[in-house]
C-alpha cells in the first residue's frame, strides 16, 4: 500500500497513520510513504484493512526522535522510521545501539535536522515591512536544507511574541499574526527590502571583528558559504579579510603617542582618593588596629578570597579557637559561619552558652585548600605554618584576656599550647597556654570530626559529649 | 567634548563595540527558560545561539557594547585606557536599550552584553547598567538574555539590583597573578575583585535557597558568573594559569573562565609590545580548561613542565607522558578511566557506557560512537584490536605532532 502525506502537518499525520498501519500489523516492506508534492492530501487507507490487532509499542525517546527524522529531505526517511518502529517491538534497547546500521543512518539524519534547526533559529534575519494595524510587523526568506519550516517556526512564534511576521522558506511558509501561527503552502515571492537598521547591524558587525585574530576557516565551519546570501552582513566578509592584514600592520608600526593631558590630572585624583581612608596603625590597643595591621604582615594568602579574623567582644570571657577559615568563611570574611561553625553554635546554645560574652577565632585565619573541581578541600595547615602565624591568635589573646580559651581540635590545641600529642587522649582535659597570661585551655575535638562521624548512634553521643565539654567550660569561666 | 555631541549612533556604535571586542565572552546560554508567550518579547533557550560569526572566528551571539569607552584607569593592556588617544563615545541609556530591542527583533542577536569603562565613580557606572538592564526588563518586558559587567568597588546593593536583572555577572581579572595587575593595571584590586566574586556566589545561594514558606527569594544570575584572563601580556606560564583557573572554578562556581590572546590594539603602550596574538596557547588553554571542568583532571596534571604543549592536545600530551596507565580495556573501565582515553570525549564514553550494557564494543563502534580513533588507537585494547607494542614506542607523540619545519638559518 502507499500512503501520501500532506504538505502541512506532515509529521502528525504520519504519526497517525504509522500507528494505525503498525496496529494493523502491516510489515514495512508493504508500504510505501511520501510527501505531497502539490496540495494533495492524505490518501486514507480504508479502515477495513487496517483492523487493530496489537498496539505498538516504543521507548519514550521515540516520538521526539521520530518528529526530527521526519523532517529529513530523504525520501526514504518515512520507510526507515517505521522499520525501527517494526524492529523495536521485538528489540527493547535498540534506540541504544547506536552502531546497528539503520540507527546510525537515522541518527545522522536526526543529526542534520537538529543542526538545520539550530542555524534556521539563528540565521534568519528579519526586515520590518509595513505594519497593517498596531502590530509591527517583520518578514524573512530563508532557505533550509531539509523541510523544517513547521518545528522551527516555534521558537520564533515563543520569541517574538508581540509582533507580526512572516518567514518564507522555498517549501512552506510560517506566517505569526495576532498571536496565532500559521503555516501556509504558498509562494512568498522574493526578499522584502532591507530597512535602517540593517546598516547598524553591519557597523556592528564590522566593530566587533578583531583583524589580529583572523580565522576564515573556523567562520566558515560554522556559517557556511551557502548561508551568507541571506545574511547582510556576509556582504562584508571580504573587505574585512582583505584589509585585515593592513590594519594589523599598522597598529603595529604606530608609534606610541603622548597621553592626553586628562590622563594625568585623573591619575593624580585617583591616588588622592586611595590615600586618604587607609588604616591607622598606632599599636593594637583595639581588635580593628591588631586586625588590620596583621593582614598587611600575613605570609598566605595565595588563592585566597580573604584573611578571616577573630570575631565577638573584646572583654569576652570566653575565647574560642578553631582551626582555620573554611570555604564559607573564605567567602564572607566571617569566622564559625560555614556547617562546622553553624553546630557550634547549635550546640553551644544547648550547653547555655551566652554567645555575647564568647569570642570565636581560628589558629590560622586562611582558608588552605585543594582545588578539586567545583568544590574546595579543605587542608589542614602544618605546624610550621601555625607557628608562622602565632603571633597573631597571641595579640588576641592579649587584648581580650578570657578567662578561659576552649581549644577545638588539634591545629587549636598546638597554636595555644605547643603540644601536638594525641587529641583523644588529652579530651575534656585543662591545660596551660603558651607565653602571655598563661591562661587555661580545654582541650574538645573540633566540630567538625562531629560531622564527619559515619553512623547516626556515635554522632548523637559524640555530640552529647562535646555539649557537656561546653558546660564544664563555662562552670571554669563561672568559678574563674 | 563638543565633537561627541554631533556623532550618530552609528559612530558611537563603531566606537563602542570596537572597544567591546577585546572580551573573549559571549556565551547566551545555561539560563532558566522563558518566553513572551504571556506578554512582552524574546526569549532563552538552553544552549545559547550563535546569530553570525565574524572572519575571526568568533561567534556573535550578543550586542556586546560598552556603555562608554571613558576610563579613568590606566590598564596597560587595555585600549581603553585613560591614557590611550583612542576616540571616545558614550551611550544613553536610551540608545543601548534602543539598539538591543530593534536588533533583537530582527534576530541578529541573543540580547546584551554590557560593559563599561569607568568613569567617575564606580557606583555611577554602575547604576547607569543597572539601569539599563531594569528597563529593558521592566518597561519593554524583555525576556533575552543579559550578561552585565560588574565593576568591583561598586556597592553591594548595585550589585544584586544587577544580579535580579541580569542573566550572568562577570568581573574579568585580565591578568593571570596579583603580581601582574599590580604591574599592567595599577588602579585594580586582585583581593577586591575576589571578594565581589565570592559576593557574588554568597548571593546566589542565597537567592536558591527556599525559606519557611518553601518560597525562593527569586533569581539572582541564573546563568552564574565568569572571568576573563589575557594570555600573553604578563610572563604567568600556562600552570599558573591553570592552577588560578582551578582555584576560581573551585572557590566562586564560575561557570566559565574566558583565556583571551593578548591582541594587537590600537595606540598601544610603550609597556606592551605588540605581538601577535598566541591564539595556539589560547586552544591549548581552553582544551585544558575544558579536562578539568569535565574530564576530572587537576591542574598540576596539565602544563606539569610550565607550559602546554602546543603540537599536541593536552590529554594527548597527558597520555603520552602516563603510558604505564594504557591500555585501557574499554569493556571494563570505569568512567573515569576511560574519559582519560585520547580521542574519546564526554559523549563518546557515555555511549560505550550505554553500549556496554548490550554488548562489548568492538573497534567499529568506537568509530559510531564518535571516537578519534586514530588518535585513541595505541591507548585502548577491544576484544578485535590490541595496540601491544604500539603504547610504548618510542616515536609515538611523532605520529601526532606534526613535524617541524626547520627554520632556515
Amino acid at each position: 500500500m502507499h500512503l501520501t502525506l500532506p504538505r502541512i502537518g506532515t509529521w502528525e499525520a504520519f504519526r497517525s497513520e504509522l500507528r494505525r498501519v503498525a496496529a494493523a500489523g502491516v510489515p514495512p516492506e508493504e508500504v510505501s510513504w511520501s510527501r505531497g508534492t502539490a496540495e494533495g492530501g492524505l490518501d486514507l487507507v480504508p479502515e477495513a484493512d487496517l483492523a487493530p490487532r496489537r498496539e505498538a509499542r516504543a521507548p519514550k525517546a521515540f516520538a521526539g526522535f521520530a518528529r526530527l527524522v521526519a523532517h529529513h529531505s530523504d525520501p526514504e526517511r518515512f520507510a526507515l522510521l517505521h522499520l525501527l518502529l517494526d524492529r523495536l517491538q521485538s528489540e527493547k534497547g535498540l534506540m541504544e545501539v547506536r552502531t546497528d546500521p539503520l540507527l546510525t543512518r537515522l541518527y545522522r539524519m536526526e543529526k542534520a535536522v537538529r543542526r538545520d534547526l539550530h542555524k534556521m533559529h539563528a540565521f534568519v534575519r528579519f526586515r520590518e515591512v509595513d505594519a497593517q494595524g498596531p502590530r509591527r510587523r517583520f518578514a524573512a526568506w530563508f532557505e533550509p536544507d531539509h523541510p523544517i519550516v513547521e518545528p522551527g517556526a516555534e521558537h520564533f512564534a515563543k520569541r517574538f511574541a508581540d509582533m507580526d511576521w512572516t518567514i518564507a522558506t522555498p517549501d512552506l511558509t510560517a506566517v505569526f499574526e495576532d498571536g496565532t501561527l500559521r503555516i501556509e503552502d504558498a509562494d512568498a515571492g522574493p526578499p522584502p527590502a532591507e530597512d535602517a537598521t540593517q546598516a547598524l547591524w553591519n557597523t556592528y558587525y564590522s566593530n566587533i571583528f578583531n583583524p589580529a585574530r583572523l580565522k576564515p576557516d573556523a567562520m566558515r565551519a560554522e556559517m557556511p558559504k551557502k548561508y551568507w546570501r541571506n545574511l547582510p552582513e556576509a556582504r562584508l566578509i571580504p573587505s574585512l579579510i582583505a584589509g585585515a592584514e593592513a590594519r594589523v600592520r599598522a597598529m603595529r608600526e604606530a608609534a606610541p603617542t603622548i597621553a592626553p593631558a586628562r590622563a594625568a590630572a585623573v591619575a593624580a585624583q585617583l591616588r588622592e582618593k586611595t590615600m586618604d581612608g587607609g588604616p591607622d596603625l598606632f599599636g593594637h590597643n583595639s581588635l580593628a588596629a591588631l586586625n588590620a595591621d596583621a593582614e598587611a604582615r600575613y605570609p598566605y594568602r595565595e588563592g585566597i578570597t580573604q584573611l578571616v579574623p577573630g570575631e565577638g567582644p573584646a572583654d569576652a570571657d570566653l575565647m574560642v579557637v578553631g582551626e582555620q577559615p573554611g570555604d564559607q568563611e573564605d567567602l564572607a570574611g566571617r569566622p564559625f559561619v560555614g556547617p562546622a561553625g553553624q553546630l557550634f553554635d547549635r550546640l553551644a546554645e544547648k550547653a547555655g552558652l551566652p554567645r555575647d560574652r564568647v569570642y570565636v577565632t581560628n589558629a590560622t585565619k586562611h582558608f588552605k585548600y585543594e582545588p578539586r573541581g567545583k568544590f574546595r578541600m579543605h587542608k589542614s595547615p602544618t605546624l610550621t605554618e601555625i607557628k608562622n602565624v602565632r603571633w597573631w591568635l597571641d595579640e588576641e589573646r592579649a587584648l581580650i584576656d578570657p578567662k578561659v580559651i576552649l581549644a577545638m581540635g588539634g591545629s587549636a590545641a598546638y597554636a595555644l599550647t605547643g603540644n601536638k600529642k594525641d587529641m583523644l587522649k588529652r579530651r575534656s582535659s585543662v591545660e596551660t597556654a603558651m607565653g602571655g597570661r598563661g591562661e587555661p585551655v580545654f582541650i574538645t575535638v573540633h566540630p567538625s570530626f562531629l560531622l564527619r562521624l559515619p553512623d547516626e548512634e556515635s554522632r548523637a553521643r559524640e555530640q552529647e559529649r562535646f555539649v557537656s565539654d561546653l558546660k564544664d567550660v563555662w562552670k571554669m569561666v563561672e568559678a574563674a | 567634548m563638543e565633537r561627541m555631541a554631533k556623532r550618530t549612533l552609528e559612530d558611537k556604535l563603531a566606537i563602542l563595540s570596537d572597544a567591546a571586542k577585546y572580551d573573549a565572552s559571549c556565551a547566551s546560554s545555561a539560563t532558566h527558560k522563558r518566553d513572551s508567550s504571556k506578554g512582552g518579547i524574546g526569549s532563552t533557550t538552553g544552549h545559547g545561539i550563535c546569530h553570525a560569526y565574524a572572519p575571526d572566528g568568533r561567534c556573535i551571539s550578543l550586542l556586546k557594547i560598552l556603555m562608554t569607552n571613558f576610563c579613568i584607569y590606566d590598564c596597560a593592556y587595555c585600549i581603553n585606557r585613560v591614557s590611550s588617544n583612542v576616540e571616545r563615545a558614550r551611550f544613553t541609556p536610551e540608545e543601548v536599550i534602543r539598539l538591543t530591542l530593534e536588533f533583537y527583533r530582527r534576530n541578529y542577536i541573543e540580547g546584551l552584553f554590557l560593559s563599561s569603562g569607568i568613569i567617575k565613580s564606580p557606583d555611577d557606572t554602575m547604576r547607569d547598567m543597572v539601569r539599563i538592564a531594569r528597563d529593558l526588563r521592566e518597561v519593554h518586558g524583555f525576556k533575552g538574555y543579559i550578561h552585565l559587567k560588574t565593576i568591583p568597588d561598586a556597592s553591594p546593593e548595585l550589585i544584586e539590583e544587577a544580579g535580579r536583572w541580569a542573566d550572568r555577572l562577570s568581573i574579568n581579572i585580565e591578568l593571570p597573578t596579583d603580581a601582574g595587575v599590580k604591574a599592567y593595571a595599577p588602579e585594580k584590586d586582585p583581593n577586591t575583585i575576589r571578594k565581589a566574586m565570592a559576593d557574588t556566589r554568597l548571593r546566589r545561594e542565597e537567592y536558591a535557597e527556599k525559606s519557611h514558606t518553601g518560597r525562593r527569594k527569586g533569581r539572582f544570575a541564573p546563568a552564574g558568573q565568569s572571568t576573563q584572563l589575557i594570555v600573553g601580556a604578563d610572563g604567568a606560564d600556562d600552570r599558573t594559569i591553570l592552577g588560578n583557573s582551578a582555584r576560581l572554578y573551585s572557590s566562586y562556581g564560575l561557570k566559565r573562565v574566558y583565556y583571551s590572546g593578548f591582541s594587537p590594539i590600537p595606540d598601544a603602550t610603550a609597556k606592551l609590545p605588540l605581538v601577535a596574538p598566541p591564539l595556539e596557547r589560547e586552544h591549548r588553554l581552553y582544551q585544558a580548561d575544558w579536562l578539568l571542568r569535565f574530564y576530572e583532571f587537576q591542574a598540576d596534571e596539565l602544563a606539569a613542565g610550565g607550559m602546554l604543549d602546543l603540537d599536541i592536545d593536552p590529554k594527548l600530551a597527558w597520555a603520552l607522558q602516563h603510558r604505564e596507565a594504557f591500555p585501557v580495556q574499554v569493556a571494563t573501565a570505569p568512567r573515569e578511566i576511560l574519559l582519560r582515553v585520547p580521542g574519546f570525549g564526554t559523549k563518546t564514553v557515555d555511549r560505550l557506557l550505554k553500549l556496554r550494557r548490550h554488548r562489548t564494543p568492538r573497534w567499529d563502534d568506537l568509530r559510531r560512537m564518535g571516537a578519534l580513533v586514530k588518535k585513541a588507537a595505541p591507548f585502548v585494547e577491544v576484544p578485535d584490536w590490541r595496540p601491544g607494542g604500539l603504547t610504548d614506542s618510542e616515536n609515538l607523540r611523532a605520529r601526532f605532532a606534526p613535524p617541524k619545519q626547520l627554520a632556515l638559518l
